[in-house]
């Protein structure tokens, strides 16, 4: 069953009004303004478990939503040509403390389109939570798409998230992304992003979390640099501190005359934690350059001891530091 | 007479086998800026750090006195929180770091005024500069701003300004020298590192470094003459600083300084 799109939050109070206001509240704790899911010139998509509980269009973006058993089915379709002026409001998530959210999520970006995505996941209750998410993104040519995912879950570290998605970026296209999960913690993340770049297209993802506890953060991203003239970046901060694990797993691929691809990767790693970085670069092209740069362990010495000169003691300025890394 | 605020006695430091300083002896006093000059690798930094309590400038010799308290043993933050600051020659770059919260951070009022009026002092405007990143994005020149900012905010009670002029631009160096003397005229001890005539000359008293030793303090115009006469033949003899001291030739030239020193005394 496809749901029908419904009037803004603000605008009805039916049943499912309350799960609506738990979920508004998840999404303020995930970063979110929920005041933005109420204006009428902002497309918005609410689900909480497997449940569409706000679907609001605009001209130029077609969204339809199904629902699982565990969660929810959505396509969402940016016309071609259609530059979209505010962000595309998404909100997902599960209010109670147990349970399973499966999304699966179909975005297509019309040829000469632009559109910014800010998705917002919020499981602020989680004690024993999964979240698993499989994404498809096809990015029509010489169209922009931005995509910022920010997480909260909640501070008990019972969660299992595992955001898996494909993107095809066309010709002359360009994706840029930024994955957020820096408050609270994290309990397992299993990210895993594979990016396809046509010609002269473009494809950065910056990827930010700090694991304590017991946290595990499993970070896996694949650039492949399919296009003369391809441009791919991606950019990692992870902080690790108490027990929390963090592995990161990044692979470039210059695959076609002109390409260009850079991984940075910065790994904060405090107290009993582990950081493991491991860069691929496979250049099949020997017109093609890939590079990489990483940075594991310790804080830097001269940005710890320029803090110090000005009063802060180590604790206090190691996490300034981290805060300005993940920020 | 007034008493000291920092006195450096007879300072020595070993730095990867090598000495770096050699028998420092120096005092500052309280509103005083007191330059310090120097061929590049003389010693200038190595003896910065080692006042700021930087890790690996740990003095082999000699002593640190602060207002009254040695300072062997002090953390950076215990020296910060006396009122000891530093400003680099080459800033950290802090990702994701605001400049206006940088600034703030050892101010002792960190009110968004005072933040304004730091940036000001150093002509940045505060709503540009405020809640940009003190990173990569800023030029050499900004950065170098946002730390002489940071240090002023701080008002420390001495400020070891680590060759704040370079790369600034000339026509910025009258507004660099004005933050200076009101660090100055508010009661800050300036320990200046440079190689700049224009700041030089607003000193109240210089030492010149050679060698990783002093080799004169007093009057500011007669460091400099002293350092054209002695340094800089120095370097045309011997190269780039560091010299090794086993050398013979170093040892000749500097057996030849401290002839000449002698002759000059008498």
């Amino acid at each position: 069953m496809t749901t029908t799109p419904r009037q803004h939050a603000a605008g009805a109070r039916p049943g499912w009004a309350g799960e609506m206001e738990s979920m508004l509240d998840a999404y303020r704790e995930a970063g979110g303004d929920p005041e933005a899911l109420k204006l009428p010139e902002v497309a918005t998509l609410v689900v909480s478990a497997n449940q569409v509980l706000a679907s609001h269009e605009i001209p130029g973006i077609h969204m339809a939503a199904e629902p699982l058993e565990h969660g929810v089915s959505c396509r969402l379709v940016v016309d071609p040509g259609v530059k979209i002026e505010n962000p595309v409001h998404l909100c997902f998530g599960l209010i109670p403390a147990e349970g399973l959210q499966e999304i699966i999520a179909d975005f297509e970006i019309g040829a000469g389109a632009e559109v910014e995505f800010l998705a917002h996941c919020s499981f602020p209750n989680a004690v024993k939570v999964q979240h698993l998410m499989q994404g498809r993104i096809r990015i029509g040519d010489g169209a922009r798409m931005h995509y910022t995912e920010e997480h909260y879950h909640g501070q008990t570290g019972g969660i299992e998230v595992r955001p898996h998605v494909q993107v095809i970026v066309g010709d002359r296209a360009r994706f840029t992304s930024t994955f957020g999960l820096t408050r609270g913690r994290v309990g397992l993340l299993d990210l895993d992003y594979t990016l396809d770049v046509g010609a002269d297209g473009t494809a950065e993802m910056i990827t930010k979390a700090y694991g304590t506890g017991d946290d595990q953060l499993q970070v896996r991203e694949v650039v492949r640099l399919n296009g003369a003239g391809a441009r791919g970046l991606t950019k990692t901060r992870v902080a690790v501190r108490d027990q929390a694990v963090s592995q990161v797993d990044t692979v470039m691929e210059g695959n076609a005359p002109g390409a260009r691809g850079h991984m940075d990767c910065t790994e904060i790693v405090r107290g009993a934690a582990q950081a493991r970085n491991q860069p691929l670069v496979i250049v099949r092209d020997d017109r093609a350059q890939v590079t990489h740069e990483a940075a594991i362990g310790t804080v830097n010495r001269k940005e710890l001891e320029s803090l110090l000169a000005r009063g802060l003691d180590e604790e206090e300025a190691v996490d300034l530091l981290i805060r300005g890394m993940i920020r | 007479m007034a008493q000291p605020l920092l006195e450096i006695e007879h300072l020595s430091l070993t730095r990867g086998g090598r000495l770096v300083l050699r028998d420092v002896n120096m005092t500052l006093y309280a509103g005083q800026v007191h330059t310090l000059l120097g061929l590049n690798g003389s010693g200038k930094s190595s003896l910065a750090y080692t006042l700021m309590g930087c890790e690996g400038y740990t003095p082999d010799e000699g002593r640190i006195v602060f207002d009254g308290h040695d300072l062997a043993g002090l953390s950076i933050t215990a020296r910060a929180r006396l009122g000891i600051t530093l400003a680099w020659q080459e800033p950290a770059r802090f990702e994701g770091l605001p400049v206006g919260k940088y600034v703030s951070l050892g101010a002792p009022d960190p009110g968004r005024d005072k933040v304004a009026a730091a940036l000001e002092a150093v002509a940045l405007s505060s709503k540009v500069y405020g809640y940009r990143a003190a990173d990569a994005s800023l030029s050499g020149g900004e950065r170098k701003r946002v730390e002489l900012a940071a240090v002023y905010a701080m008002r420390p009670r001495l400020a070891i300004l680590d060759e704040p002029d370079s790369g600034i631009d000339v026509l910025s160096l009258g507004e660099i020298a004005r933050l200076i003397q009101s660090l100055a005229g508010g009661g800050t001890a300036v320990l200046l590192i440079t190689h700049r005539e224009e700041l030089a000359a607003i000193a109240d008293a210089a030492s010149l470094m050679c060698f990783g030793n002093v080799q004169y303090t007093g009057d500011p115009a007669e460091a400099r003459r002293f350092f054209s006469a002695r340094c800089r033949p120095h370097l045309e003899m011997l190269g780039a600083q560091p010299w090794d001291a086993a050398d013979p030739a170093v040892q000749a030239a500097l057996a030849s300084d401290s002839t000449a020193r002698k002759e000059d005394r008498q």
